[in-house]
């Protein structure tokens, strides 16, 4: 905040909001590094949300105890994966294989950094859904089967309604994550400077930009930059935070209210 | 029990001649080390990646012959060298450019030009486009021509690939060779040397361009305007991108520092440095 101070000058927006980052012309924009970010955080958790739900739903419901457990386990040790490995094998598996699948680009994109941090950000969400479809009181379940309900009904008018919360949680949590990482989207997303104006254009995050300009001129305008970065992602963050403690305030409520009911 | 007998017999032949090969071994280098003699300490060095299998050689050869002496090396670009040695972090820290008149006189820092550097361009070994015009060059980079096609490749999106701001080997390819034209803003952005080299190995529609002592086989250098990159073009003054590799301190080198800068300068120094690919600077 401090360093980033003098940058919050008259021209602020119309210096540091435009589209354009090139140093050399003294053009230092970093929207669209911004709408990278946005891009890939969204993207990655279209695509690791179905999944990570399925997840969920096929180890407290669908699967007997043992392949329950097992994948369980799997997915716990996953959660511990450096995202450097992600980044590594996207680099040698994911990205040639997007590049000769799209047949133009490097392949090094923001579908490919979203598909890997969909990998990355799944496990977060599927262990608070395990969590919080394993709170839901068992005799509920029963009650459901009582009724002639089966499986879809247990899931639909049980487990989904009753988790509502926890979901809503792993989703932020998962947000939050993806969000601030940092080395999956600098290896593979290929940082280049340009808006992001498709899946198979390269881009560069908030975080990826301070990792790559951190090295710059310690007194230049564009080293300065990386604070307006940080700041952003902060209140990112902080967004987030917030949410996710409304959320969970009004939720405590409402699952006491059911209970009661 | 004779079986045994011509075991032992062996190991001890073994042993004499492991004893003896230790006993030639520093004089065969005393000459070179001697200004270690008695040092101690530790040497932390970071910055350019151009410069770190040179550097690596010689604190590998230096921490084998002289006990008590450690030498860690870390990356950066040369940005973070500047900034390091400026800072006080590190010992040395290196850059591919000149450092500019604010660096020097805002940290006081002494600059030590030890090695002079090409840089070339670089594509994957697959492609068959090997030479490129000045002119050419500036229109791939600007994003003026985007197919291989349109140089006698193949039908496929080149894929441009550059490094960050704070590089010395960006800014003397943009200067040198691409006569400050501007570069694509779809252009990939990675963050050293050797990272541009695996890149452009690991896909067949990339170009880029690294320092020509990281070129190897398994990438293909591109010749400019009819020059190939090579050491020789490089040190007949033939090829023109050419850069000054620098190892800066903080004030006047004392001390450790001083003696490894002395050692690059040596004879044993100069021969790591022409080994890699550069060419050597006298002090």
């Amino acid at each position: 905040m401090f360093l980033g101070r003098p940058l919050f000058t008259a021209d602020f927006f119309n210096l540091f909001m435009s589209s354009v980052w090139a140093p050399d012309q003294h053009l230092f924009g970093i929207l669209p590094f911004v709408c990278g970010t946005l891009a890939i955080v969204i993207l990655s958790l279209l695509i690791a949300f179905p999944l990570s739900l399925g997840n969920a739903v096929l180890i407290n419901l669908l699967l007997p105890q043992l392949p329950a457990k097992f994948l369980y386990r799997i997915v716990k040790l996953m959660t511990g994966i450096p995202t450097v490995i992600y980044g590594f094998v996207g680099i040698s598996l994911l990205v040639p294989f997007l590049r000769e699948w799209s047949a133009s680009g490097s392949g090094m994109s923001l579908l490919s950094a979203a598909l890997l941090l969909a990998l990355l950000i799944s496990p977060t969400m599927i262990l608070v859904f395990v969590e919080s479809f394993t709170a839901i009181p068992q005799p509920h379940l029963n009650a459901v089967a009582a009724l002639g309900g089966n499986v879809r009904h247990k899931l639909i008018y049980t487990l989904l309604p009753g988790a509502k919360n926890g979901i809503m949680t792993g989703l932020l949590l998962a947000a939050g994550r993806a969000l601030g990482d940092t080395m999956i989207a600098l290896m593979v997303a290929g940082n280049a400077t340009a808006m992001p104006e498709s899946l198979f254009a390269s881009v560069r995050t908030l975080t990826a930009h301070i990792a790559l300009v951190m090295a710059a001129d310690f007194d230049s305008t564009e080293f300065r930059t990386i604070f307006i970065c940080g700041i952003i992602l902060y209140l990112g963050t902080l967004i987030l935070t917030l949410t996710l403690r409304v959320f969970n305030r009004n939720g405590s409520n409402a699952d006491l209210e059911r209970g009661l009911s | 029990m004779r079986r045994k007998l011509v075991g032992l017999h062996f190991f001890s032949v073994l042993f004499t001649v492991v004893v003896i090969s230790f006993m030639f071994l520093p004089t065969v280098w005393a000459g070179d080390f001697s200004g270690f003699v008695g040092q101690s300490g530790k040497l932390r060095i970071s910055g350019g990646t151009a410069h770190i299998p040179v550097m690596k050689e010689a604190a590998g050869l230096i921490m084998q012959n002289v006990a008590g002496v450690r030498i860690s090396i870390a990356g950066g670009g040369s940005g973070v060298g500047i900034k390091q040695v400026g800072e006080g972090l590190v010992d040395i820290g290196n850059s591919g450019r000149r450092a500019t008149a604010n660096e020097i006189q805002k940290y006081g820092l002494v600059q030590h030009c030890w090695a002079l550097d090409g840089v070339g361009v670089i594509v994957n070994k697959v492609n068959s486009v090997r030479k490129l015009s000045s002119s050419q060059l500036q229109d791939i980079f600007s994003g003026k021509i985007s197919n291989w096609r349109e140089l006698g490749g193949i039908d496929r999106e080149i894929t441009i690939m550059t490094r960050d701001q704070a590089s010395g080997t960006r800014k003397v390819f943009w200067k040198k060779a691409l006569h400050k034209g501007s570069i694509s803003r779809r252009a990939l952005v990675v963050v050293s040397n050797g990272a541009m080299k695996s890149a452009v190995s690991h896909n067949p529609y990339a170009i880029g361009y690294a320092s020509v002592g990281f070129i190897d086989d398994t990438v293909a250098a591109a010749a400019l305007d009819g020059v190939m990159p090579t050491l020789e073009n490089v040190r007949s003054g033939k090829y023109p991108v050419v850069r000054g590799l620098y190892s800066n301190t903080k004030g006047p080198a004392f001390g450790l520092t001083a003696i490894f800068l002395d050692f690059l300068y040596s004879a044993a120094g100069q021969e790591i440095i022409a080994n890699h690919g550069l060419i050597a600077v006298a002090h």
